[in-house]
């Protein structure tokens, strides 16, 4: 903590006062009668800030919530799940594509990656290069929307990175998607 | 002291092997007649095994022995020896013709070998195929005990092996074989090792091959490694190289995320991969005995997918660096990258043709993945594959004949071989969750991963499917087999 010389001084000034009314319990009666210290003339309270006043702050307070951390905001949605061996965006899928790019499109300092992922049936290098097709399809959406290449990277998982466990259809249709994940 | 002459040889002189002479006999590979003789009938087997792919090896001779055919339902378990069990040897298809040859216990003076030497050897010719394992029984027969082999022959083994091991005062093993060919009554083969403790698995699998050579002219791949990916852990995968029968498996690399496609490099001692630890698939070569390590191809998008050429210089990868995933090569230190192939759809797993001269790739140009091949100078692409709608995976066979891939028929994903001449195409297993298979360096077995009770394992196969051996790593889910290039 830095102090200025000015509130240096008052803090000193107040300690001394603090320790007088610390020995405000000897009798004056049987004292002799001690001179009674001015202490206004040394504390400037005209021109520097009261020593004890205390700033109140809101962590919170003057920031918006980041909009793609709003469970609230449509953005929050960053999932697109396909079909068994597609890589077709489909109709369902069009409004969240139409928001990201919307987003993207008005916040061109955005990056985003886009990674592809596959369920777990067939080969592992064939199965990531759908999975990077997929990405592809929805960056190809993007681009359309008015999103800049260098905003967009697309890679693949393949079936590394199931979200959904097991072989039953319902982790298949979990893992077959393409998450756009904002950096 | 066994007084036994030696002469150094130069292709095992790095292992302290020496040839031991027979007794009484001249040495073997001064007497090519009686080799031919062994031989012929050996590769009458090769060559009645390779039927289906119409690939004749010799004209088929009128034989002095009478083969014996294996009995329908042989299944043949052997235990193994050492008290971790990484290996489980089973043989569950048949093949219709094999050598019989008996592999005697070998003698051990007081203490146990770390290693059984003789159950190694035995394993190692029952997984090839091409053998018969005649039981010799429990009694040990030292490499320089004298032979009936009326009696061998009687028991129906057609060679004999015998061998000694026997404990050195700096704590190496003296490994001593003799390989007798029990109808002739002659030694074909008699050799000693020097042998570290650590080293004594490594020098059965080179007795194996002695053997195997000996037997069939072919060389043997005991010896050679493997590599593959085992995921231990949701979060946890491992790049691991092992002997060829799957044991002595060291993990070369540990990841938190995930790690495919180990490719190795034409000289055996590095390999190239995808790992997935900086956040996306890219390719990286590694020194196997150093540990060193670099991203060779890490553009953007995605990296995948390498393949050596045959002269080790260059590789073949695929990148989405400039939309989806196409076949580029480069140098194999990542300089020079150019596109191969162009089509707007996904070409990947490129693999070199032998001769280096071309590329067998993957691509859904024609709608599913299908197998294609062009030159590696450029140029059109020409279809392989026409049965089924998913054939993928594809890797050249070491004679360059052969093609082996994946299939997917009715759902299931199985190795298939292709003869390349004919189009003939065979399926090797009988499972149905196959993936990445790979030739052995002598072309005679697959190394593939496959799925039982929803857990990866590792299993190899005669390129005929006539008979298949399932191999089990270390506990985790095994996949991305890949088998190494013989070891200079």
């Amino acid at each position: 903590m830095r102090l200025n010389h000015l509130s240096r001084g008052a803090l000193l000034t107040a300690s001394v006062v603090f320790a007088l009314v610390g020995c405000s319990s000897v009798n004056l009666d049987e004292q002799p009668a001690a001179p009674i210290v001015d202490s206004s003339a040394t504390t400037d309270t005209k021109t520097g800030p009261d020593p004890r006043a205390v700033a109140s702050v809101d962590a919170q307070a003057g920031r918006t919530l980041d909009p793609l951390n709003d469970p609230n905001n449509p953005l929050s949605k960053r999932s697109i799940f396909f079909d068994f061996d597609s890589f077709v965006v489909k109709s369902e899928y069009q409004p969240i594509v139409q928001t990201h790019g919307s987003y993207l499109g008005t916040n061109k300092q955005r990056r985003v990656t886009i990674e592809g992922h596959t369920d777990e049936r067939g080969g592992r290098e064939y199965n990531l290069a759908l999975g990077q097709k997929r990405a592809e399809a929805v960056k190809q959406r993007l681009l359309l929307l008015g999103v800049v290449d260098s905003q967009v990277e697309t890679v693949s998982f393949g079936e590394e990175k199931p979200r959904g466990t097991g072989s039953s259809e319902d982790a298949w249709a979990q893992n077959r998607r393409a998450d756009l994940n904002y950096r | 002291m066994r007084s036994i002459p030696t002469a150094a040889r130069g292709n095992d002189a790095t292992l302290g092997a020496t040839v031991i002479r027979p007794r009484g006999d001249a040495l073997t590979r001064d007497n090519p007649d009686q080799l031919r003789d062994v031989q012929r009938v050996a590769l009458s087997i090769l060559n009645s095994m390779s039927k289906l792919i119409s690939r004749p090896i010799v004209k088929p001779v009128l034989m002095r022995r009478v083969l014996c055919a294996m009995p329908a339902a042989l299944v043949l378990g052997l235990v193994p020896s050492a008290s971790v069990a990484q290996l489980q040897v089973q043989i569950t298809g048949v093949g219709s013709q094999q050598f019989p040859i008996s592999i005697a216990s070998f003698a051990r003076d007081g203490q146990a070998p770390p290693a059984e030497i003789d159950s190694i050897i035995r394993a190692d010719l029952a997984r090839s195929g091409l053998f018969r394992i005649v039981d010799a029984g429990t009694q040990p027969l030292a490499e320089n005990a004298s032979v009936n082999f009326g009696e061998w022959k009687g028991r129906g083994a057609d060679a004999l092996v015998v061998g000694s091991v026997a404990r050195l005062a700096d704590g190496r093993f003296d490994v001593r074989y003799r390989l007798h060919d029990t109808v002739k009554q002659t030694q074909l083969d008699g050799l000693s090792y020097v042998s570290t403790a650590a080293d004594l698995r490594l020098t059965a699998h080179r007795i194996a091959d002695r053997i195997y050579e000996k037997i069939t002219g072919e060389r043997g791949v005991f010896a050679t490694r493997i590599a593959y990916v085992v995921q231990t852990s949701p979060k946890s995968w491992e790049l691991h190289i092992a002997d060829a029968d799957g044991f002595n498996s060291q993990a070369a690399l540990r990841s938190r995320e995930p790690i495919i496609s180990p490719a190795w490099a034409p000289d055996g001692t590095r390999l190239a991969y995808v790992s997935f630890e900086s956040g996306k698939p890219v390719v990286y070569v590694h020194s196997v005995t150093t540990g060193e390590r670099r991203a060779v191809a890490n553009f953007r998008g995605s990296n995948s997918a390498p393949a050596w050429s045959p002269d080790g210089r260059s590789l073949a990868v695929t990148l989405t660096r400039e939309g989806n995933s196409q076949v580029f090569l480069m140098n194999a230190d990542g300089s020079n990258v150019r596109r191969l192939t162009t089509s707007s759809g996904i070409d990947t797993e490129p693999a070199f043709s032998t001769d280096g001269g071309s590329i067998y790739f993957t691509s859904d140009r024609g709608g599913g993945p299908q197998i294609y091949r062009m030159p590696v100078s450029g140029g059109a692409a020409q279809r392989v594959t026409f049965n089924g709608d998913y054939n993928i995976s594809a890797r050249v066979s070491p004679d360059g004949k052969q093609l082996a891939y994946i299939g997917r028929r009715g759902g299931r994903l199985q190795v298939y071989v292709l003869d390349l001449a004919s189009g003939q195409e065979v399926a090797v297993t009988d499972t149905t969750s196959d993936e990445s298979p790979s030739f052995a360096p002598n072309g005679r077995l697959l190394l593939y991963a496959t799925e039982v009770k929803g857990r990866g394992i590792l299993a190899s196969a005669s390129t005929d499917g006539r008979v298949r051996t399932r191999l089990s790593g270390p506990s985790g889910d095994i996949r991305e087999s890949t088998w190494g290039p013989f070891i200079k």
